[in-house]
């Protein structure tokens, strides 16, 4: 404070002209303090849920399901050792050979101390491979054929545009089990049944729908202007989509694509019927989750947080866009 | 559109050729995204409009027979179907009612800025972005009567006495409410953040001037302010719940008995679970269909009454 008075020739008063008339004296900023602390208060509780699962994640097995519930524990890594590996039941003599044995690395140890050794990996890392790489793909594929065709309904006449627009998100209404009786139908035809491939066809024509108008949102923004600069100063159309246009919308784009791989990587209802083992992505094998013994609830936190943790730090990075984001790009600015 | 200065533009055979119409552009960059949303959506669908006029199932080797309207009428006259309907619609009605009302409530809350809101907005809604059926697994863990928390945050200490929520044919549906409230009341918070934002200053300190009632402004200002995209919010809101599938499966798979069992997971026992009757799933799946595109209709509309005001 005072270096700043130093510099500045003239010490300003430090005056809100915005401040409204019925804004001044103590009782509307008692009112507002008090809207605070509730808010706070509330996103508290909205959070307990989430992070009984993360301290779960955490949790010895046998703490995960103590009555009556606890709060306070010794943070253990069997829940994630058991997520991601398959174990068999270790007994006396083995045991005790084992437990001698320094050279064990600490998933083994971890494992020992739950009386099990590590055979091998479980179907979890697999699982979570398969959804990232159909989440990846289709939203590469549907950001790209969205930008073209976002561009092309936001420049051109299209005949029948706002009919083709709706269409376009009609689809993306359509309840999962009302489309996949015919899909599995056609998929089982043509081979696609638990393949990757099916998958990310399925995802991509979903993710289309809400990428094109989400992607329409941000195109419609950029000035016209610049693009008809450009093709004065000689530019094809291509060139000027490709050097003006796509630059200017690379924060839509962003937001479209990380909005997309949500969404896929979210799935469930098209990944539990259309696939089965080769194809299987995490969300449907979350709630099946058990553990070598029995239902282990540490084990599906575990799952379960390795599953969330990517979309909570990616709701962080889209918190400007999360508007545009859930109203397919209608309403823009909060 | 405005076309190439003359002088700009070098002219020359190729060239020409290799400047695509802005026609052809328009052609070439919408055809990918209709013809996959057609192979995927629309064919599909085609298809199953013809099968739900058939007698069916994927199981057998028998092709589809011709019925005509015989999966219709079996599945408007099955009580069943009118209890999962009914399911369905009390389902959606209280969860957007309370979403509703919540997320109104928040949006209230949290409209003045304060150091921190925007932390406390982001993370109040992250729970809208989580997977539901991850959701509605940790859920089950933490209404679980004896080790689950949700009990003892309401108090209940003796485990003996404590509800079973997704046992009792009482609670079941409301446990449901309770955990799609939870991750949706913030998506009609968002909605209505922006509605809020966007009133002018103006309209309340006229309204101060001239003494008016806290309540008189809400009623007369923020209210009808906030309407438009109030309604946006419930329509998907209501579609959405309509559809609600995930957290239902994974919360009590539509049980205990058939209790919680929505036209959704109705739809998919039907369809794929046991009786694999693709004939009579299919009609069932136009049914819901159309009362969807009903609904998706109006939202529609007023999405793009929104996008133009």
């Amino acid at each position: 404070m005072a270096t700043q008075t130093q510099t500045s020739p003239a010490p300003v008063p430090a005056v809100n002209y915005s401040t409204r008339v019925d804004k001044v004296g103590w009782r509307p900023q008692a009112l507002s303090l008090t809207r605070a602390i509730a808010a706070v208060i509330i996103a508290i509780i909205m959070l307990i849920p989430v992070i009984w699962m993360a301290m779960t994640a955490f949790k010895p097995l046998k703490d995960a399901v103590s009555v009556p519930p606890i709060v306070f524990f010794t943070p253990s890594m069997e829940g994630f050792v058991n997520l991601m590996t398959q174990q068999r039941q270790v007994n006396g003599e083995e045991l005790t050979q084992l437990r001698a044995r320094t050279d064990l690395n600490w998933a083994d140890q971890v494992a020992l101390s739950q009386q099990r050794a590590i055979i091998g990996q479980s179907q979890f890392p697999k699982q979570l491979f398969n959804s990232l790489v159909i989440a990846g793909a289709s939203t590469l594929i549907s950001v790209v054929f969205a930008v073209l065709a976002a561009y092309a309904f936001s420049r051109f006449d299209v005949p029948g545009k706002d009919d083709l627009l709706f269409f376009i998100l009609s689809q993306r209404m359509l309840p999962a089990v009302v489309v996949t009786v015919p899909i599995f139908l056609m998929y089982r035809q043509v081979g696609l049944y638990d393949t990757h491939l099916g998958m990310i066809l399925l995802y991509t024509s979903f993710n289309l729908s809400f990428a094109v108008w989400l992607l329409k949102g941000f195109i419609d923004e950029i000035p016209k202007e610049y693009e008809e600069a450009a093709l004065v100063d000689g530019y094809t159309r291509l060139q000027a989509f490709r050097k003006i246009v796509l630059p200017q919308s690379i924060t839509g784009i962003a937001a479209t694509t990380v909005f997309s791989f949500i969404f896929s990587w979210n799935e469930f209802a098209f990944a539990l019927m259309l696939t089965q083992d080769k194809a299987r992505t995490a969300p449907p094998s979350i709630p099946l989750i058990l553990g070598s013994g029995g239902v282990e609830w540490s084990t599906i936190a575990a799952g379960s947080l390795a599953f969330l943790i990517p979309v909570v730090i990616v709701t962080f990075a889209l918190r400007k866009h999360l508007l545009r984001g859930v109203t397919f790009g209608a309403i823009r600015k909060g | 559109m405005s076309q190439p200065m003359p002088s700009a533009q070098p002219t020359g055979a190729r060239t020409i050729q290799r400047q695509m119409s802005d026609r052809k552009i328009v052609l070439w960059f919408i055809l990918p995204t209709i013809i996959l949303l057609i192979v995927m959506n629309i064919f599909p669908l085609i298809y199953s409009l013809y099968l739900s006029f058939t007698n069916y199932s994927v199981i057998a080797d028998k092709p589809p027979e011709w019925i005509g309207i015989q999966n219709y009428t079996s599945i408007l006259s099955d009580k069943n179907f009118w209890a999962a309907f009914a399911t369905t619609g009390r389902y959606a009605l209280l969860t957007v009612i309370l979403q509703t009302v919540i997320g109104f409530g928040l949006a209230l809350l949290l409209r003045n800025k304060f150091k921190g809101s925007g932390l406390v907005t982001t993370l109040i809604l992250i729970p809208m972005m989580l997977s539901p059926i991850v959701v509605a697994t940790f859920w089950k863990l933490i209404f679980n009567p004896s080790y689950g928390i949700f009990n003892y945050l309401l108090g209940y200490t003796n485990i003996n006495t404590a509800p079973e929520w997704l046992g009792d044919p009482d609670r079941v549906l409301w446990a449901i409410i309770i955990v799609d409230v939870w991750m949706w009341s913030p998506f009609v918070m968002l909605l209505c953040l922006a509605g809020l934002s966007a009133i002018p200053e103006y309209l309340y300190e006229a309204a101060a001037i001239d003494r008016a009632g806290t309540w008189f402004q809400f009623r007369r200002i923020t209210l009808p302010q906030v309407m438009p995209l109030l309604l946006i919010a419930v329509l998907f809101r209501t579609i959405e719940a309509f559809k609600q599938f995930d957290l239902v499966y994974g919360l009590t798979g539509g049980g205990p008995g058939d209790l919680t069992e929505t036209v959704s997971i109705r739809l998919y026992r039907l369809a794929f679970a046991g009786q694999l009757n693709t004939g009579l799933s299919s009609a069932l799946a136009y049914i819901v269909l159309i009362i969807i595109i009903a609904v998706s209709n109006l939202y529609i509309r007023s999405l793009n009454r929104a996008r133009g005001g």
